[in-house]
């Protein structure tokens, strides 16, 4: 590979992971913060709105964070990937420019009320300025999915004289159907990592004994939107976008799943290495059937393996693809898993005492952040030789003019930068949650 | 359709200059200004709830570039690609330097963070003058549509320039020293007492300084770029952009001593706008000129498809009308002189 493609790769690559730990975050306490705002309207309850205040302060920090690093994701269409831009600009430049008109104008102006103005506000307008709030990131989420979605799948355009992609409909391409699922599917993992976030806090002030009024509000709230969004995230939007995957890129679906040859009443691969040099899943431990069933729903469907297609069209790096595609399911799982024993917990009312639990709920926190880089990851490594599926290959599309090594540089200092502010946002984050919702002494009367 | 989007585009950019350029000023002069930590709080409160939404409009402004004019972005952003990502690393540390400051009570964290607001501030508004002069001056752009510029060469205006040049040093001071002047009028506008005086006179020392650049910048761009008259020539209503521009730099050093604040913001917002509507007025069609003129990227040869510009009119209209319709509501919400008090900065 040419050295300063995979600098434009890599640099893209990472600003975008580290970009997306932040927004998952902000979208999925944005509706939670709805939520316990509205609990506190509807009963009265000056608790919930403490609460939400409390979150209020994380999120101020987590958005920043996100409007910071999403920043340069904007240049970089332009600095990195310049001859695609110039290729397609004329179709995805809409959604972009939409984002910007419609959902980052709503969310910067009702921000600083939301968490500046509640005492200028009525409670119904300061309620509203939150909805504001969640409605522009999620509007915002869906904006860059259906730019998302038109690389992965194109539709809606038409090729020009001069041999760019321009719109010819757009709503077929602002309602593109693989938008529709991948949107669903990720804002569902965005609600995950808020609920489990919002869980987590709650579980470590119970097992350390402080706030524990605030505590119980939050796992409350957290376990029964964990449970909700990790069974919608594996059915069905999970499996709707597995089986446009399996219509539209059947190669991907082959190299996600480490599917070498193609057979009738194909295998599930639960655990196993795939060995690309020989071709096979090295110790592979599978399900007999199974994905011929997920995906065509007959137990003896033929499933096409990667050596049905021609290798220059197989995604690059099929082992990070596999492993990105099977960390991210397995945790998917296992989600479910703890969230449903969670629920049972709660339902019989005895989880604020389960301390194994309290545990696993606080431990817990980091693992949405992986399995929802582990999809990004798999959706985009997936749509490898291809920037723009069947239209432009990754190689057509970076800046000619930009050299590897001022790709470097930028990349190095992105890392320094980003590394700064990671430190940064740990250190105020962490200083919140020990801080805790109210001032005061942090143990209560039982 | 393609000049109605040059239009829009260039009113887009005007507004952000307009928008964020106070808070960029604001921070230019905030450690000369605001000496105390309160007097520092209350910059950072008349500020603090809208800096967010402006710098909205430079991202907003980038989107419908890209969407309307994607081969003007692609060569852009590419050839620009060392100072728009040293942009892009100060934008990120200004932001970190106005929302984290408060969270510490610590002396020494807040100064660090002062001065990391301080001057990031003050780099780009230098770096958007320069920017504007680049724009101006134009690029070594060839057959392929595309250029890469150093930051710098021998500061000459040869057919391969720099990103600064004698030329794009002077916008970038003009860029300085007239958003320093247009965030002291909002200061000014927003505070009181010992704060709200030392902004008036901040305004003050910049007014000569501004004017005296304001001429020599009009001279040094015939000088370097005589093309220009020809759009004035062609259409006689462009004789207006430099009556308004010296107007309004005329109704700031009425305004700024008697102490009427808005007039004086208002002023320094329409000196902002016209100098920026002048350079658009005088560059039309050409969007970024080429050092050689056969390659200029002019709005025939960079814009999308006409289906997709007349779409893009549809949303971007309503889209601009819910934009203006949160601003005027969030202004109005924290109108008035700050107080400190209740909540963050």
């Amino acid at each position: 590979m040419d050295s300063a493609l995979l600098v434009h790769r890599l640099q893209f690559a990472f600003t975008a992971t580290f970009h997306y730990l932040f927004p998952q975050l902000t979208m999925g306490l944005a509706l939670l913060i709805v939520v316990l705002k509205t609990i506190g309207m509807r009963r009265n309850d000056p608790v919930y709105h403490e609460a939400a205040r409390f979150w209020g302060k994380i999120f101020g920090i987590n958005f920043v964070l996100g409007v910071v690093t999403g920043i340069p994701m904007e240049f970089q269409f332009g600095t990195n990937w310049s001859i695609f831009s110039r290729f397609a600009g004329g179709v995805i430049g809409q959604t972009l420019a939409m984002e910007g008109m419609f959902a980052f104008f709503l969310e910067s102006a009702f921000l600083g009320l939301f968490l500046y103005g509640e005492k200028r506000l009525s409670p119904k307008a300061h309620w509203l300025s939150a909805v504001a709030v969640f409605v522009g990131s999620w509007l915002s989420g869906y904006f860059i999915i259906a730019t998302d979605a038109f690389m992965q799948h194109p539709v809606g355009y038409f090729t020009a004289a001069d041999g760019s992609l321009q719109l010819a409909s757009f709503w077929d391409f602002v309602l593109n159907p693989w938008a529709g699922w991948q949107y669903a599917h990720n804002m569902c993992g965005a609600a995950i990592t808020g609920a489990f976030i919002m869980t987590a806090v709650g579980a470590f002030y119970l097992l350390s004994g402080k706030w524990t009024a605030y505590a119980r509000i939050f796992v409350n709230v957290g376990v029964i939107a964990g449970c909700v969004f990790c069974v919608l995230q594996i059915f069905p939007t999970g499996d709707g976008q597995g089986k446009m995957v399996a219509d539209s890129q059947p190669v991907t679906l082959a190299a996600m799943e480490g599917l070498f040859q193609g057979q009738s009443g194909a295998p599930l691969v639960i655990v196993g290495q795939p060995n690309d040099q020989q071709g096979k899943i090295d110790n592979p431990l599978e399900v007999p059937k199974m994905l011929s069933m997920l995906t065509y729903r007959r137990w003896n469907a033929n499933v096409r393996g990667l050596d049905a297609f021609p290798k220059p069209d197989w995604p690059g790096n099929i082992p990070l693809l596999y492993y990105s595609y099977h960390i991210m399911v397995g945790l998917g799982t296992v989600f479910v898993a703890v969230m449903i024993v969670a629920l049972l917990l709660l339902w019989r009312g005895s989880l604020f005492n389960a301390r194994w639990m309290l545990w696993i709920l606080m431990l817990a926190a980091p693992f949405p952040y992986i399995a929802n880089t582990a999809g990004w990851m798999t959706a985009e490594l997936g749509r490898q030789p291809w920037l723009i599926y069947g239209l432009m290959r990754t190689e057509a599309g970076y800046s000619k003019v930009v050299s590897a090594g001022n790709g470097m540089f930028t990349l190095l200092g992105f890392m320094g930068i980003y590394m700064v502010l990671g430190i940064l946002g740990l250190f105020l984050i962490r200083r919140e949650i020990e801080h805790g919702p109210v001032t005061g002494p942090a143990t209560e009367a039982k | 359709m393609a000049s109605l989007w040059f239009w829009v585009v260039a009113v887009m950019v005007a507004t952000y200059v307009v928008l964020d350029g106070f808070d960029l000023g604001a921070g230019a002069i905030y450690l000369f200004a605001a000496k105390t930590n309160d007097e520092r709080r209350r910059v950072l409160r008349a500020i603090g709830p809208v800096w967010d939404g402006n710098e909205v409009w430079l991202l907003a402004a980038g989107g419908v570039l890209y969407f309307a004019f994607p081969q003007l972005y692609a060569s852009s952003f590419s050839g620009f690609y060392l100072p728009l990502i040293i942009v892009v690393w100060l934008l990120m540390l200004r932001a970190v330097g106005i929302e984290f400051r408060a969270h510490i009570e610590s002396w020494v964290w807040q100064a660090f963070f002062d001065t990391v607001f301080s001057v990031s501030s003050i780099l780009l508004a230098v770096f958007f003058g320069a920017a504007l002069g680049n724009v101006v001056r134009g690029v070594p752009l060839d057959s392929t549509g595309y250029f890469f510029e150093p930051l710098w060469t021998n500061f000459k205006l040869g057919p391969q320039t720099g990103i600064l040049d004698w030329y794009t040093v002077l916008t970038g001071v003009i860029g300085l020293v007239t958003l320093a002047a247009h965030g002291s009028y909002y200061v000014a506008l927003k505070t009181d007492e010992d704060l709200g005086r030392r902004a008036r006179g901040i305004a003050l020392l910049c007014w000569p300084v501004q004017f005296f650049l304001t001429c020599s910048s009009l001279v040094a761009t015939y000088f370097i770029r005589p093309e220009i008259m020809v759009n004035y020539g062609k259409h006689p209503v462009g004789i207006l952009v430099p009556i308004v521009v010296f107007a309004s730099l005329a109704v700031m050093l009425w305004a700024n001593p008697k102490g009427k604040e808005k007039l004086a913001f208002a002023a320094s917002s329409l000196y902002i706008t016209f100098m920026l509507v002048g350079a658009a007025f005088a560059l039309y069609p050409v969007v970024l000129p080429a050092r050689n003129h056969q390659y200029d990227l002019t709005i025939y040869n960079t814009a999308a498809g006409i289906h997709g510009l007349s779409v893009g009119l549809v949303w971007w209209t309503l889209g601009a009308v819910l934009a203006v319709g949160y601003f005027v509501f969030v202004y109005r919400m924290f109108r008035g002189k700050v107080q400190l008090g209740e909540g963050h900065y």
